[in-house]
């Protein structure tokens, strides 16, 4: 037995379930909406960016991407607003206030 | 045939262990069980077995051990009492719902409070909901059989369940027997390589354990585990066949000792077993009607089987060796009771709750037991059914 996450949903019986509910692929975490714990919003200020990408690396987790050797904004899917970004952030280029909308 | 020696029950468990050589001990001393990692160790030490074994600086480090080593591929054991066990108890609900393999030797022993060494039940039976399979053992003979037997119950592709194999602290741990071991050859031949389907260090199939389970799959989880342990009464009695194939000796269950026309029977678990047979015995040349049922698997409990062993006996008494404070009965009696239900004619039946602690039980007990189901049997009705033996009133 050795389905994929993917094979595995909230109908699935219990007989077809993994052993011990193993998972058999990496990077399943991917597809986890853990942005919904949050209660603080970080959100970046781009002009006041420097791109030294002080907060990308204190992110416990893999809510600011990063491309082309710069950071973009947010991932809320991923966010928990830890407020970690917002403390290292030299330039004040991220705000953290209370999440009101609780968009993801 | 076999190799006749004399050994203590942990010697017998060390050595059942040596000859089957597992990948990996995770161990913490703890009286009555420490004499196995003892020994173990010994032979680690001299090269008899090549072993990893890891000291760990509690029981929780322990069976954690052991899951890590289990989920990566390898056979794991332990061995523990008491506290131990019960220091272990997160984790045993770990292994079993990870559906880990690994072996426990159970030397059984009080728990504290009041702070005690000595046997009794109240450890693993404790730990009987945790979803370990328990196999419990008379005499040193049957903790180094029930040894043999675990590995291939538990590793089963149907259970991959953990297996406790229990014995009586000091009672049979300590006590020198004489006891029959199979050839070392023939335990490689009949216990086999551990080979998991999937496990961590297989390159070719990564994968992850101890998902967490949120409530739209916990149950599914749960139900899957508990399919397991249904299953694993036919593969218990499966190796026990193949067991007695190899060493004449029987396995099942439980025992029946002189029940056919038994009108009046007990029911104990372990070493008390032996004493019981005595009585029986002796009241056999008196001409009472009288037998034993000596549960050998606790876990899966055997419901439909002792409900048919017990169904024709007018009186019956359970013997617990732990207390379950239920304010009605020990954890044995409340559940020999229950299997009894669905019968239409049943056994009037009571509880002793005896031997907590290290209290010896003696012949003489079990007599008065079998004195208080003959009244019991001539009244028609069991009376007070939470009953104490041997405690001064």
């Amino acid at each position: 037995m050795s389905l994929k996450a993917k094979d595995i949903n909230e109908s699935t019986p219990w007989r077809d379930m993994t052993l011990g509910c193993a998972i058999f692929e990496p990077m399943t975490s991917a597809a986890v909406n853990t942005g919904n714990w949050r209660t603080m919003k970080p959100s970046f200020i781009e002009e006041k960016c420097k791109q030294c990408l002080l907060c990308v690396p204190v992110c416990p987790d893999c809510a600011i991407p990063v491309k082309e050797g710069k950071r973009t904004d947010f991932d809320f899917f991923f966010c928990k607003g830890c407020g970690i970004c917002y403390k290292v952030c030299p330039f004040d280029a991220i705000e953290f206030k209370k999440d009101d909308k609780r968009e993801v | 045939m076999g190799i006749r020696e004399r050994l203590s029950g942990n010697e017998a468990i060390a050595i059942a262990l040596k000859q089957i050589n597992p990948d990996v001990m995770g161990a913490f001393p703890i009286t009555p069980s420490t004499e196995i990692p003892q020994y173990f160790s010994q032979y680690v030490a001299n090269g008899e077995v090549d072993t990893e074994f890891i000291a760990v600086e509690s029981e929780h480090s322990a069976m954690s051990t052991c899951i890590g080593a289990s989920a990566a591929g390898a056979r794991a054991v332990t061995a523990t009492s008491s506290a131990g066990l019960a220091l272990m108890w997160e984790l045993l609900s770990v292994a079993a719902s990870a559906r880990l393999p690994i072996t426990l030797a159970c030397v059984n022993r009080a728990l504290t409070g009041p702070i005690n060494i000595n046997c009794d039940h109240s450890d693993s039976m404790g730990a009987r909901d945790t979803g370990w399979i328990q196999l419990y053992s008379e005499s040193n003979q049957e903790a180094y059989d029930n040894m043999l037997q675990a590995m291939r119950i538990g590793e089963n592709s149907k259970v991959m369940l953990p297996v406790m194999v229990c014995q009586d602290g000091f009672i049979t741990s300590h006590a020198i027997e004489n006891i029959e071991l199979l050839e070392t050859e023939k335990v490689k031949a009949f216990v086999g390589e551990y080979n998991p389907e999937n496990y961590m260090l297989k390159k070719e199939n990564p994968m992850s354990v101890g998902a967490y389970a949120t409530a739209a799959y916990y149950m599914e989880a749960k139900r899957a585990q508990a399919q397991a342990m249904i299953d694993a009464k036919e593969v218990i009695l499966k190796v026990a066949a193949e067991f007695e194939k190899v060493t004449g000796r029987k396995y099942g269950l439980f025992e029946e000792y002189m029940m056919d026309d038994a009108e009046e029977a007990i029911v104990a678990i372990g070493s008390t077993a032996g004493t019981a047979k005595e009585a029986v015995n002796m009241m056999r040349k008196e001409g009472r009607k009288v037998g034993l049922i000596k549960l050998r698997v606790f876990r899966p409990f055997p419901m439909k089987e002792l409900a048919a062993a017990l169904s024709h006996v007018k009186a019956a008494a359970v013997l617990d060796k732990a207390e379950s404070f239920s304010a009605c009965g020990g954890p044995l009696f409340a559940e020999v009771r229950s299997a009894l239900y669905d019968c239409g004619t049943r056994p009037l039946m009571v509880n002793y709750i005896y031997g907590l602690g290290g209290r010896d039980v003696m012949v003489e007990n079990i007599l008065y037991v079998f004195e208080s189901l003959k009244e019991i049997a001539a009244a028609g009705k069991a009376g007070e059914t939470y009953r104490y033996l041997g405690v001064r009133e």
